[in-house]
């Protein structure tokens, strides 16, 4: 028989996420700080509204790109919220969660050889979704020195004649680390001068504490050759329902809308229906979240510097990334160790780059109380390893 | 920073004041004397607890009363709302609009104990024009917490 399989698929590694899962399934009882999806229900005027959907047997399909009034609701929101103008026309694609737009984006812009530029630790979805369009994922090892930010150094030097696409994941699941304007103008110039395309995931955009999400595609010249990623998983805890969404120039959006109108069809409609409650009437839902994060990060970060472990402070997302290198251990070590003798779950930076080594990824969508039960094991345990 | 420590406060009272400085980035000392201070000037009127009394099956009813009142000159609904209130099985006084003047809540051992309240003490009130007592069924949310469900947390344990 032959080969069923294809030379891409199968050299893609499975997600080192996926191998810790396994093992942490098997343990009873175990207290869980791994999770990258809000620990808040969809707030219930968004539930009500996908419930009313269905009774009206709105059961349909959308249009390929989506509901009209949900893309004009998108539009008016990226305007609302970081100034980007976008045509809900044909700027706009509404995707199943942000790991499509991020899989037809890939598809639509490389050719077999380009280069694709992934700045780790990071999303696991990026390098093999660049596998699998036909592009070469060429990593970029950032730096705990520089709260893994993209310096304008790392990215020279990664860049070649091949180079075709930068990530830039921020802010950052895992690191937790964002880009403010004064970290991203040195990117602009060499991103212009070496005739680069962005693809920006901002999937985190509205869980940043005190400091306001930048997009890149906000300075000029950038909006020509940046895809925006966002979606209303995190924003608005609606993970399950399976809705994100793609903004950019409309030379690329036409094709991905090719793509997408082939592979997916449309967006799930009860979720697009949802959707347009969310952007439309969720300001104080968000506002809500991102105070209830603040407060368990703050007191997440406190514990951790208090055990003795260097942990920067993470300014997005839900995540806190310790460094656990004065330990002597290696990152999926400690976590393998916690898990067996403390029963917490924390996630190996490693499973997010081989860069991530050396540090946790501690999620932080998690009640105070969960979260001071699990940090006493934690502070136990380090102590344990210290003497 | 008051308004940050009533909203923390407001669903938690019990929340300790070191922690409360470390997840609003403040210190102990000053989320102390912020807290003093609100208690100080009745901002902070109590610290009561929110208790499911059916589950531990004690014998207690609470009715809705709707009053309609004549105001007095001089002293508006205030001081028939104070003779009410006064009163220590009244758990909350309000003062309406719409189609009646207060809303009475009230809470006894027995409908009788509720019924003997309405009609001997509440009712024959001189500045009182009527009352409409409703008795409350079964209590489903109070103070923003729901009363009758647990959830457990769903999620899969590790996802990137």
């Amino acid at each position: 028989m032959r080969n069923p399989l294809s030379k891409a698929v199968m050299s893609i590694q499975p997600s080192g996420i996926r191998k810790f899962f396994d093992i942490v399934t098997e343990m009873k009882d175990a207290i869980s700080l791994g999770v990258g999806e809000p620990d808040f229900d969809t707030p219930w005027h968004i539930r009500e509204e996908g419930i009313y959907s269905l009774e009206k047997g709105r059961t349909f399909y959308t249009s390929n790109a989506g509901l009209k009034d949900l893309k004009i609701e998108i539009s008016n929101y990226l305007k609302r919220r970081f100034g980007l103008e976008y045509d809900y026309n044909n700027e706009v694609l509404v995707t199943v969660g942000g790991s499509e737009a991020i899989d037809v984006a890939l598809r639509a812009m490389l050719d077999p050889g380009d280069e694709v530029l992934i700045p780790q630790p990071c999303f696991v979805s990026y390098e093999p979704c660049t596998i699998l369009a036909g592009g070469k994922p060429v990593i970029i090892e950032l730096k705990g020195e520089n709260e893994f930010k993209l310096t304008r150094e790392q990215l020279l030097d990664a860049i070649t004649d091949k180079t075709k696409v930068l990530f830039l994941p921020y802010p950052n699941n895992p690191t937790g680390a964002i880009m403010e304007y004064e970290d991203l103008k040195p990117l602009v110039d060499i991103i212009i001068e070496k005739d680069l395309y962005v693809i920006s995931d901002e999937i985190y955009s509205e869980l940043t504490y005190g400091r306001k999400h930048v997009s890149i595609a906000s300075f000029p010249g950038m909006k020509e050759r940046t895809i925006v990623i966002n979606g209303f998983s995190k924003s608005y805890a609606m993970t399950g329902w399976r809705l994100g969404y793609a903004a950019g120039p409309s030379v690329i959006m036409a094709q991905m809308i090719k793509i997408h109108q082939f592979a997916i069809m449309c967006a799930p409609t009860t979720s697009q229906y949802a959707g347009i409650e969310a952007i439309k009437n969720g300001d104080a839902d968000v506002e809500m979240m991102r105070d209830a994060y603040d407060k368990r990060r703050r007191y997440l970060v406190h514990s951790l510097r208090n055990m003795g472990l260097e942990c920067f402070e993470p300014y997005g997302a839900f995540y806190v990334f310790p460094c656990i290198k004065s330990l002597g251990m290696t990152s999926e070590e400690f976590a393998t160790k916690l898990l067996n003798e403390e029963k917490v779950a924390v996630v190996p930076g490693t499973a997010f780059g081989n860069c991530g080594e050396g540090y946790l990824r501690i999620s932080y969508a998690y009640s105070i109380d969960n979260l001071k039960i699990a940090l006493e094991r934690i502070g136990r345990f380090v102590e344990n390893y210290r003497k | 920073m008051r308004e940050q420590i009533l909203k923390a406060i407001d669903k938690n009272s019990k929340i300790s004041a070191a922690d409360l400085a470390i997840m609003l980035g403040s210190t102990e000392e000053e989320v102390k004397a912020v807290i003093k201070e609100l208690e100080d000037e009745k901002i902070i009127c109590g610290y009561p607890t929110l208790i499911n009394w059916e589950k531990i099956q004690c014998e207690r009813v609470t009715a809705l009363i709707e009053v309609k009142v004549t105001p007095q000159r001089g002293l508006g609904f205030d001081k028939i709302a104070e003779r009410i209130y006064k009163f220590d099985e009244v758990q909350s006084v309000y003062l309406m609009s719409g189609g009646f003047d207060l809303t009475v809540i009230l809470e006894g051992k027995t409908m009788r104990e509720v019924a003997n309240f309405v009609s001997e003490k509440l009712a024959p009130m001189e500045a009182i024009l009527s009352t409409a007592t409703h008795f409350v069924l079964k209590k489903y949310k109070e103070h923003g917490l729901p009363l009758v469900q647990t959830k457990t947390d769903e999620r899969m344990l590790i996802t990137p």
